[in-house]
């Protein structure tokens, strides 16, 4: 095993538990994508490049467009618009108790 | 003959009754009831406050969690027992890695007569210089069939989970597209030229993959996802209204209905002429070239079509539910 795969297995397992420990959901979508990716390169080391390009375009590619579109559903990403209104519900409610 | 009644008699019958309830001309209560008009309804300010407090109380009770003998234990007890999941899981899959034999070790089971065999007589066999693509589309196509079949039908699945609300009209595709839209730039530059720079490209390669399936690595599934994930972002640079002018969903029905359709035939050929000891009538042609093993070609074409639409459909459906 050379240094190279060495390091491509250390990020796997790092990019793994950070996966599991994030705290947004959208960073942890984007690191199981960079997950993907790394195993694919793995993959063409590993000398299965038929499970790469798959790898690639599925694991890195749409699957993270299918998850950062639920997420989207969810209202789990919030766009600039979003969180003003959110800022606006929060004093509307205050100005609610207060009175 | 029945007799003609007068009018005053006729109206105290049942029927004629029905007949006004039924028809709705007159009200039955005009007359018969007393109206009021509706008086506000004035609440106990004294009452208010009260259940207010016991709201209030019932809250600060339910979330002061410190002092809750149940929420402790559980957050403890929680915490325990995910440790001993987490263990337990951990040491099950230590304990099956390491029942594996060594990575590349010549003499593990792995290595028995099927894959001897796949290896000495499939191009021979098949046609195909690629091994894999010989042994999952030529010796095994019948799993491979059925796996497209399963990504047929769950699409057909995510169609009637996802699907948007038909009873509001036409309006109802079309709301549910404006809101998902409200907190993005309608046409991003940067977005549209890369994807008119890419996208040919991408699709191209998507092309190449499946034709070539049969020679390099690669194949129907892989370059289904390419192209598919090409599509998707020609859609999310150019909107709906570019891509609907060639993909709705009757194109994806009748596509995927056609390549699994092919898909049968042809196995159904090949599965005829091989249980019954006859040669195929197709040749396998010269190995390397592009025309070559057979149905091996066909074949991936269907099953990259499949997975093309498939890959769409899904971005599709998340994204706004219709076509």
């Amino acid at each position: 095993m050379t240094v190279f795969t060495c390091i491509l297995f250390l990020f796997l397992i790092v990019c793994a538990v950070a996966a599991s420990l994030s705290k947004s959901l959208l960073n942890t979508v984007l690191i199981f994508m960079s997950y993907s990716l790394v195993m694919s390169i793995i993959w063409v080391i590993l000398e299965a490049p038929d499970l790469a390009v798959t790898e690639a375009a599925v694991g890195a590619g749409v699957t993270t467009v299918l998850f950062v579109l639920t997420l989207k559903k969810i209202h789990a990403i919030m766009g600039a618009n979003a969180a003003e209104k959110e800022a606006e519900n929060e004093l509307e409610y205050r100005r609610r108790r207060n009175s | 003959m029945s007799r003609k009644v007068p009018r005053e008699q006729y109206e105290k019958t049942l029927s004629f009754k029905l007949k006004t309830w039924l028809e709705g001309s007159r009200d039955p209560y005009v007359g018969n009831l007393e109206m009021r008009p509706q008086s506000l309804r004035q609440e106990d300010e004294a009452v208010r406050r009260r259940l207010q407090e016991d709201k209030k109380q019932a809250r600060d009770r339910a979330y002061d969690t410190e002092h809750n003998r149940e929420m402790v234990l559980f957050k403890k007890l929680y915490r325990i027992f995910s440790l001993l999941f987490c263990v337990f899981l951990v040491s099950m899959l230590l304990i099956g890695v390491a029942d594996l034999p060594p990575f590349g070790e010549a003499d593990k089971p792995v290595n028995n007569e099927v894959s001897q065999r796949y290896i000495e007589k499939g191009l021979q066999e098949t046609g195909a210089v690629n091994i894999v693509t010989g042994m999952i589309l030529d010796y095994r196509a019948f799993d491979t069939l059925g796996e497209s079949h399963v990504l047929f039908i769950a699409t057909c699945t995510v169609l009637i989970l996802l699907r948007a609300d038909q009873e509001k009209g036409k309006n109802g595709a079309e709301e549910w597209e404006a809101n998902d839209r409200a907190y993005e730039p309608k046409n991003d530059v940067i977005l549209q030229t890369a994807a008119r720079l890419l996208v040919p490209f991408i699709i191209i390669f998507g092309i190449y993959i499946i034709l070539c399936g049969h020679l390099g690595p690669g194949g129907g599934f892989s370059g289904g996802a390419v192209i598919g994930a090409g599509l998707i972002l020609y859609v999310s640079a150019f909107g709906f209204a570019r891509t609907e002018r060639f993909f709705t969903a009757k194109t994806y029905k009748w596509m995927s209905f056609g390549a699994l359709a092919c898909y049968c035939l042809s196995k159904t050929y090949s599965f005829y002429t091989g249980a019954n000891h006859m040669e195929s009538v197709i040749p396998l042609g010269t190995p390397g070239a592009i025309l070559s093993s057979g149905l091996i070609l066909l074949l991936n074409i269907c099953v990259g079509v499949v997975v093309a639409g498939t890959m769409y459909t899904f971005y599709v459906m998340f994204r706004k539910g219709g076509y």
